[in-house]
């Protein structure tokens, strides 16, 4: 019960106004469609430079909690996603905002993400702790496997071809090899000047998400917006809450979901939606209700996509494995200001990990009350032209590369990454493999080189690293995640030809 | 649309170049305890990029939409006013003159309104100007970003 004693830190004015800002600013951008929450979190981290560490992942955290359920607003009175975690809300909130229910829909997205997201976030504050002492045992040779497990993960799991998955896995953890190596002081693949200090890792971020939605909304061109947002119906709370919790079973699904599918590296908000809503479905008396607006299909996709918010965060703080794409830019987060994750962040910096997770708690609360009262204008935010946002986010992701280490040449390498990322998402890449190589290929080198060190005084390199049980357990994991993409891809994708079409 | 088997062929024999070139420079980069690791990666690297390259040869990779010709015609000016901006205005103008500017031409360019209309301009560099002021407040009062001032600001 450590985090307890910690919870006072939340209600300094100074932190909580940050919380209750990340919390309203999220809920806006969330229902922005176009910005996804991981975009949104990555342009926010240059404005936690001036911050201290604990301020600035409260920011961070809030604004991670309330886009995801933000998203739930365009998803219901636009029928536009805010991002891809609130497809499954959209079809039976849309047809409800239809019927004239919008606001009721809202009041129960909301305090279904509220419900999931505190269970979730409850899940990371007992889980963690246990989880960061098993990780005491790691020595550098399970911390070389874990890195290297979380890039084949999230490129088995995040992709839908094995190949280009593991691929994408494998430039990033180029990438990260870029610069100046510090312990054997020689220059590594610097090819411009801006690439002397190496790639950072928060201007790569902005790039990689930022840029190709810049250019995705360059591609729909001067296309006439012909959004319509239904209307929003008085509605009493105290009634939305009365009926929200008579689907208590729908409640149920989509948090165990959600959680579940949070605990997994890679998997996202997207997949926890779809599947507890299709579980949703299954397990209910109304099968033949869903899809024309039944208040049960919305309640379990945004309690599932709320709920994963927390446990998504369990791999992050213990192992240093990031669990969604969000999640690998709050490790960036985090590495800005010198906090490793696992024992380190536990044992040294306990106040920033625990004022940290309790402020996801107290978020989801905030997130709750202020989500019902500004949805609808949220809505009309919604309705930006896409020329403003597309220019909005190119100037933000200029300034917000630029006052990382003030180098021109960390914006240059933002954009070029931002292009690059484009055009090979449109060859069927994607950027969370990339980003988590990216990442963990500091903390894979690192690992390696101390490992191989160690090694070379004991018995060798091969038994250092592929002999004892943990690190052929990891292995195994390694193996397990590759084969399964492989299996996925070549064995499903014959049975199921539109959804996986490569292997 | 998805993209076209030489489309697939031509992005994929990109990339493996690359690969090549990282595992060239992994096996000559001296000295050679700095590029143990990279070239444990490289190998990887080379490996999926060759498999991926025979893909897309024997028309087996089908993942994407690509860049069609309309598409590529579509997002181009974005794309030129971006290199422009980030590549010959920023530091020469100055941030915050460059960014009104860039502000400007992508939502000019990407407006549905017609640009002989002289009040869909005034409303372009109206929203552009609040929006600059808003950066200003945010980068050089709040968080006191010295960016680059260039010939103008």
């Amino acid at each position: 019960m450590e985090f307890l004693s910690y919870f006072g830190g939340v209600f300094e004015p100074v932190a909580f106004m940050l919380l209750l800002g990340g919390t309203i600013g999220g809920l806006i951008l969330g229902a922005t469609p176009g910005l996804s929450p991981t975009m949104a979190v990555a342009l926010l981290i240059p404005f936690t430079f001036q911050l201290e560490a604990t301020q600035g992942l409260i920011l961070l955290g809030a604004a991670y909690t309330s886009t995801v359920a933000g998203g739930a607003v365009s998803a219901i009175l636009l029928k536009i996603p805010g991002a891809p975690a609130n497809i499954a809300t959209a079809l039976d909130g849309h047809e409800m905002a239809k019927n004239g229910q919008g606001a009721k829909a809202l009041h129960m997205s909301f305090m279904a993400s509220g419900v999931g997201g505190v269970i979730g976030v409850l899940l990371l504050i007992f889980l963690t702790p246990v989880l960061a002492q098993w990780a005491l045992a790691f020595g550098p040779s399970h911390l070389f496997w874990m890195a290297i497990l979380g890039v084949t993960v999230i490129g088995s799991l995040d992709s839908k071809s094995f190949v280009k998955g593991l691929l994408s896995g494998c430039i990033g953890l180029w990438l990260s090899m870029i610069g100046y190596d510090d312990i054997q002081g020689a220059q590594r693949f610097i090819f411009a000047d801006a690439l002397t200090g190496g790639i950072n890792i928060i201007s790569a971020l902005i790039g990689i998400f930022a840029i190709p939605q810049v250019i995705e909304m360059f591609a729909k061109g001067r296309m006439i917006a012909s959004i319509s947002s239904l209307e929003v119906e008085k509605q009493s709370i105290a009634a939305s809450f009365k009926e929200t919790m008579t689907y208590k079973k729908a409640l149920a699904i989509g948090t165990v979901c959600g959680s579940v599918i949070g605990l997994i590296p890679g998997v996202g908000g997207q997949i926890a939606g779809l599947l507890a809503y299709d579980q949703s479905k299954k397990f209910s008396k109304d099968k033949d209700k869903f899809g024309t607006g039944h208040p049960e299909g919305v309640i379990a996709a945004e309690s599932a996509n709320n709920a994963m918010v927390g446990p998504s965060l369990v791999p992050l703080l213990t192992l240093s494995i990031p669990g969604s794409p969000t999640a690998a830019v709050l490790l960036g987060g985090l590495l800005i200001h010198g906090i490793f994750p696992g024992t380190d962040l536990f044992d040294n910096h306990p106040e920033v990990a625990w004022t940290f997770i309790n402020s996801m708690l107290i978020g989801q609360i905030l997130m709750v009350i202020f989500g019902i009262y500004i949805a609808s204008y949220a809505a009309k935010v919604a309705k930006i032209p896409t020329p403003i946002m597309a220019s909005a986010v190119m100037v933000l992701a200029l300034f917000g590369s630029y006052s990382i280490q003030q180098s021109f040449g960390d914006v240059q390498i933002m954009l070029c990454l931002g292009f690059g990322m484009y055009f090979l998402e449109k060859f069927g890449f994607s950027a969370a493999p990339l980003v988590l190589g990216l990442i963990l290929g500091p903390i894979a080198e690192a690992n390696f080189t101390q490992g191989s060190m160690i090694a070379n005084a004991m018995d060798g390199v091969v038994p250092y690293f592929f002999t004892g049980t943990l690190n052929l357990f990891l292995i195994a994991l390694v193996i397990a995640s590759v084969a399964y993409s492989f299996w996925a891809s070549t064995i499903v994708a014959k049975r199921s030809a539109p959804i996986m079409e490569d292997a | 649309m998805k993209a076209s088997i030489a489309e697939h062929r031509l992005a994929s024999g990109g990339i493996l170049l690359v690969a090549l070139w990282v595992t060239y420079i992994s096996f000559t980069g001296e000295p050679s305890g700095a590029f143990l690791f990279p070239r444990i990666i490289a190998v990887v690297m080379l490996v999926l990029a060759a498999w991926n390259f025979v893909r897309a040869i024997f028309g087996i990779s089908k993942i994407g939409d690509g860049v069609s010709w309309e598409l590529a015609k579509t997002i181009a000016p974005g794309i030129a006013i971006v290199l422009i901006y980030i590549f010959l205005l920023a530091k020469f103008l100055g941030f915050y003159v460059s960014s009104l500017l860039a502000f400007v031409a992508i939502f000019a360019v990407y407006d549905p309104a017609p640009h002989s209309d002289i009040k869909s301009w005034i409303k372009r560099i109206a929203v552009a100007l609040v929006f600059m002021v808003i950066m200003y407040g945010l980068f050089n009062l709040l968080l006191k970003v010295q960016t680059p001032r260039g010939m103008f600001f």
